[in-house]
């Protein structure tokens, strides 16, 4: 019984914070475009090579990747912290706990999911291989919920702080280092044939130590807000 | 037992830290100073001239006991800070904020050296050396501590983040390190190596310990007079602080 109302509050918070961002749909896509610029500014300012790109390419995805997901980390809490609805959650007999992790779910179902499934396509602007594409998918699909994650804890502590947009920023980027470097290794071993497989695994311990730890700390950060 | 408790926690609150701080800070100023001296004095004339390195490795005397504390200190500031989000005690918060700038002060310095050395004996300032790149980003954690702490008014809500943060940073530096060092190995860029350096001398081995422990000296005591500051600055309301000699003169 207990279970079920819980998976049941999960959901009810996902569907809602979806429903949220589709009425206001430019918030999402605006994320969306500047990953997309910031990557097809990459071969302006390094010249049109195309073994050159083919190097950068995971390395310059991935960045990309990291500057729209913190990007779009002030929206996580912002507004629910603005119209109160986020003291009701701390107030309701559902654990903060999860609520938090509704939102975060959420979170990547905005950012980091659109941002795996249109990384091919910016893929191919930069002539990596099928297959290489593939892998690239598949280190985002595990890499972007760490994001998520670590970058909700930034999210919490900065929320309704000073400048907290920029803050969050040097918060979290320094503790997005193994993300990226996992993550861009796992296409860059790939594409030298050793594998991405050690690569791929170390995303998911990655991935299995923030989503027991991260809802944690950012429950503790959002207590701390709301005093 | 119960006395040693009583003890332990006296000094747990600002107003009895305060004088105890004032007292002992003149003290490691005296040890900064003479450990100081005696490490620069094996350092710059007892310790013999590197066969490969030349006079240029007498950096190190500087460098390393730097590089030990910028990380020792990010420990004790995360320590600190757990105790002060676990017991909710006041004084451990601003222990913590006192710290930060000391410990982003030696890894800047760590960094600094790092280069100044690396220039005569690798030909360039900068590798993409596992432990240099894992210094820098050390140093990005204490800036973002110190930046936290620095945007919120509320001192109570500074150190509480403040702490969430430092423990979420403790528990990420093993990761931060072990994936740079295995990104750097897949990467093989630098060919040099800080590790196989030759064995050192019986003296730049003292020397070094030296200027470590005046390092340790030296951080305590500044540490010590920060949070003095930082504790009148906070309990200027309070009656003790009114009453003091130094406030009223």
């Amino acid at each position: 019984m207990a279970e079920t109302s819980i998976l049941s509050t999960l959901g009810a918070v996902i569907r809602r914070d979806l429903l949220l961002a589709l009425r206001r749909k430019s918030d999402v896509l605006t994320t969306l475009f500047f990953f997309v610029i910031v990557v097809s500014l990459f071969p302006l300012g390094i010249g049109p090579e195309m073994a050159m790109l083919r190097q950068i390419a995971p390395g310059v995805l991935w960045v990309a990747a990291l500057l729209a997901t913190m990007l779009s980390l002030p929206r996580l809490f912002a507004a629910d912290h603005a119209d109160g609805t986020l003291e009701q959650m701390a107030l309701s007999a559902v654990p903060l706990g999860v609520l938090v992790t509704g939102k975060i779910v959420a979170h990547w179902l905005l950012s980091g999911l659109p941002l795996a499934l249109l990384a091919p396509v910016l893929g191919l602007q930069f002539d990596l291989p099928a297959d290489a594409l593939g892998v690239m998918v598949l280190a985002l699909l595990i890499g972007t919920p760490v994001l998520s994650l670590i970058g909700a804890v930034g999210a919490g502590l900065t929320l309704g702080v000073r400048g907290g947009g920029v803050l969050v920023s040097l918060l979290v980027l320094p503790l997005y280092v193994p993300v990226l470097i996992f993550g861009a290794g796992a296409v860059e071993s790939h594409i030298g044939g050793l594998g991405a497989t050690a690569h791929l695994s170390l995303l998911a311990a990655f991935l299995a130590l923030a989503a027991f730890f991260g809802p944690w700390a950012t429950t503790v950060a959002l207590r701390i807000a709301l005093e | 037992m119960s006395n040693r408790l009583v003890n332990w926690f006296k000094f747990a609150s600002p107003q009895t830290f305060y004088p105890l701080a004032g007292k002992l800070i003149p003290w490691f100023w005296a040890l900064t100073a003479a450990f100081g001296l005696a490490g620069l004095y094996i350092g710059f004339f007892v310790a013999p001239t590197d066969a490969q390195q030349g006079e240029g490795y007498r950096i190190i005397f500087i460098h390393v006991p730097a590089s030990w504390m910028s990380m020792f200190i990010y420990l004790v500031m995360a320590f600190w800070a757990a105790l002060g989000l676990g017991f909710n005690t006041r004084l451990s918060g601003m222990m913590a904020s006192a710290l930060a700038p000391t410990g982003a002060l030696m890894a800047f310095l760590s960094l600094w050296t790092g280069a100044l050395w690396g220039k005569p004996m690798w030909g360039t300032w900068w590798v993409w050396d596992a432990r240099l790149t894992s210094e820098l980003i050390l140093f990005f954690l204490y800036l973002g501590f110190i930046a936290l702490q620095s945007a919120i008014d509320d001192p109570r809500r500074a150190d509480k983040a403040g702490a969430v943060l430092a423990l979420v940073g403790v528990v990420n530096i093993p990761i931060i390190y072990f994936s740079v060092k295995w990104w750097n190995t897949l990467h093989q860029g630098a060919s040099v190596s800080l590790t196989k350096s030759p064995s050192m001398a019986q003296t730049m081995l003292w020397g070094m310990l030296l200027m470590a422990l005046a390092f340790w000296m030296y951080s305590i005591a500044v540490s010590l007079t920060r949070v003095r500051a930082i504790i009148l600055e906070r309990e200027r309301h309070a009656g003790w602080v009114e009453e003091l000699g130094e406030i009223r003169s």
